[in-house]
């Protein structure tokens, strides 16, 4: 019998936070209103700058604009200052923006912004995204290279085709091995309590324990040949149709496209056997296989 | 090219100094040349437990400093002549590790020393990643209990990211686990985690499991490696640790509660 979770997994977006989590808390209790918070993660462009020029960004962008002007129209982009944070010199934001716009672009956050440039998005009504938990805990060097999580939603998998070094690195430096030619990633160690893994735009496969305290996260679906002790985010970029697969279901957390349930919402006769996990109507199912 | 083991846990308490002073006794007993160093700045205990508290004049922190050299601040252990101590610094804090300094001093000692032993304090802060970022091998020292466990895993986790051959991509840091503070008798009584269930939890490979035993406080009270008290059990479980490292095939013992046979009963009454 596949178990239904009811309204267990009614998650709700807290704008502040969707860099970080698909599963926010729930805010909403009562479900019967005329509308439903719900928590969605979106993979969208960043423009990282790396020199605070805005002619040469907008020379350099409208070469990379000119070859695929189409994956720029009415594209939304968030406005990465992290490398520029300490520049002593002023980011002309009100220019990049126009600049931005111009190509068809809707910037409408930054991150990694120092205080006077987040004064200045905050005057052009822009959203201050929060740093990047993956920057810093990158910054602290904790995370194994080959393992990097990258949960924030607000980056690229989608790059343009051309591949040259324009001013949008349209990947940060750990990512393509976690996104891979094929978006699919293997992880063939244990997985340590605070260790995060993220595969970026597809599956994401372990050959090993999951301890509880690890996460995985993945845009597509995500197996476990071993003991998922700790948590498993599916579908991370609103792909309803991603699927948790494992081995031993001892989970802390299981989710897929934002929809969660916790350790105590599933059944014991789904604990220890080899399930599969997945969206049906909405509603998180959890199958024997 | 010395070895350079961490001694770790993420958890206080479990026996990592007793581990690291029972090591290194026990590989310079077998001819190694062997150098025990307390990463425990601000706290140190393995000069107690080597029983050379009152031989310290400098200490580790000196010699990063410069303020003395190597061969003034080693302690060599009075039972052993291959063995020696560098305390920690009970004045200064943490910080005073440099990353620098501490790659300095071990690779001085590299050339003249088959074994490094270092010591690392509790917790996953600047001394217990400086005491591990150098490491070739890991000893993961847990107590069977499920904080201790979680804290053993977690240090994985960072041994296999933070550690200089995890940043370098070299062949990764080897990892084994110890089983220290076993009590047999609770376990059959399904009061305390298991051989098996830690096994399954952390899956590393088990160096060795060291029974709760009275030997051992006895021992670091007397500044005597517990090791060193071939009567007891947790003296002769550190020695099969030891050879079971050194790549000795040694069954494991002190696992199964003591069956009182009718010979004891006979015997003892």
């Amino acid at each position: 019998m596949p178990n239904t979770a009811g309204d267990q997994q009614r998650s709700s977006l807290n704008p502040n936070d969707m860099a970080e989590k698909p599963t926010s808390s729930i805010t909403d209790a009562d479900g019967a209103g005329p509308f439903e918070l719900k928590a969605a993660s979106f993979t969208l462009p960043i423009i990282r700058l790396l020199d605070n020029d805005i002619e040469t960004v907008a020379l350099r962008l409208g070469a990379r604009v000119e070859k695929a002007p189409d994956f720029f129209r009415n594209t939304p982009v968030v406005i990465d200052l992290s490398d520029l944070a300490e520049n002593a010199e002023p980011v002309a934001l009100p220019q990049l923006v126009g600049v931005l716009r111009g190509y068809g672009m809707i910037p409408f956050g930054v991150r990694g912004a120092n205080a006077d440039q987040a004064a200045a998005a905050e005057a052009l009504e822009m959203a201050i995204l929060r740093d990047s938990y993956v920057r810093r805990t990158r910054q602290l060097g904790e995370l194994v290279a080959d393992m990097d999580p990258e949960p924030a939603p607000t980056t690229v998998s989608k790059t343009p085709k051309a591949p040259d070094k324009a001013p949008q690195p349209p990947t940060e430096p750990a990512q393509p091995r976690a996104a891979g030619q094929s978006g699919f990633m293997l992880i063939t160690k244990p997985v340590r309590s605070g260790q995060r893994i993220y595969a970026a735009g597809g599956d994401l496969s372990i050959i090993a324990p999951v301890s509880s305290g690890a996460e995985l996260m993945a845009d597509g679906n995500i197996h476990v040949y071993g003991p998922l002790r700790g948590r498993a985010l599916a579908g991370m970029s609103g792909n309803m149709e991603a699927r948790i697969f494992c081995h031993d279901l001892q989970a802390e957390l299981i989710s897929i496209a934002g929809h969660y349930r916790v350790s105590e919402g599933i059944p014991n006769e789904l604990r220890g056997v080899p399930v599969q996990i997945f969206l049906d109507q909405k509603i998180l199912r959890i199958e024997k296989l | 090219m010395a070895r350079i083991i961490v001694i770790t846990s993420g958890k206080g308490g479990v026996g990592k100094t007793t581990t690291a002073a029972a090591l290194s006794m026990g590989l310079a007993q077998r001819g190694k040349r062997t150098v025990v160093i307390d990463f425990d700045v601000g706290l140190r205990n393995l000069d107690l437990i080597m029983g050379c508290e009152r031989r310290v004049v400098y200490d580790f922190i000196n010699v990063i400093n410069g303020e003395a050299n190597l061969n003034q601040a080693l302690i060599r252990d009075k039972r052993c002549d291959s063995l020696y101590v560098l305390p920690a610094s009970q004045t200064r804090d943490k910080d005073a590790l440099s990353k620098e300094g501490v790659e300095r001093v071990l690779g001085d000692l590299s050339d003249n020393y088959d074994f490094i032993v270092c010591d690392s304090p509790a917790g996953i802060e600047h001394g217990a990643n400086m005491a591990m970022y150098f490491a070739d091998d890991a000893i993961v020292v847990t107590n069977p209990e499920v904080s201790s466990v979680r804290d053993s895993d977690r240090m994985l986790g960072i041994l296999s990211s933070r550690s200089k051959r995890a940043e370098e991509s070299l062949e990764p840091i080897r990892e084994y686990l110890l089983l220290t503070r076993y009590d047999p008798m609770r376990v059959a009584n399904g009061e305390m985690l298991s051989v098996d269930d830690v096994q399954e939890i952390l899956s590393l490979k088990l160096l060795g499991v060291v029974p709760e035993s009275k030997a051992v406080l006895n021992a670091s009270n007397a500044g005597i490696p517990v090791i060193l008290d071939r009567e007891s059990d947790a003296g002769q479980a550190y020695g099969d640790m030891v050879s079971r490292y050194l790549g000795d095939d040694v069954p494991h013992r002190f696992l199964h509660p003591e069956k009182k046979g009718l010979l004891s009963r006979i015997f003892k009454g």
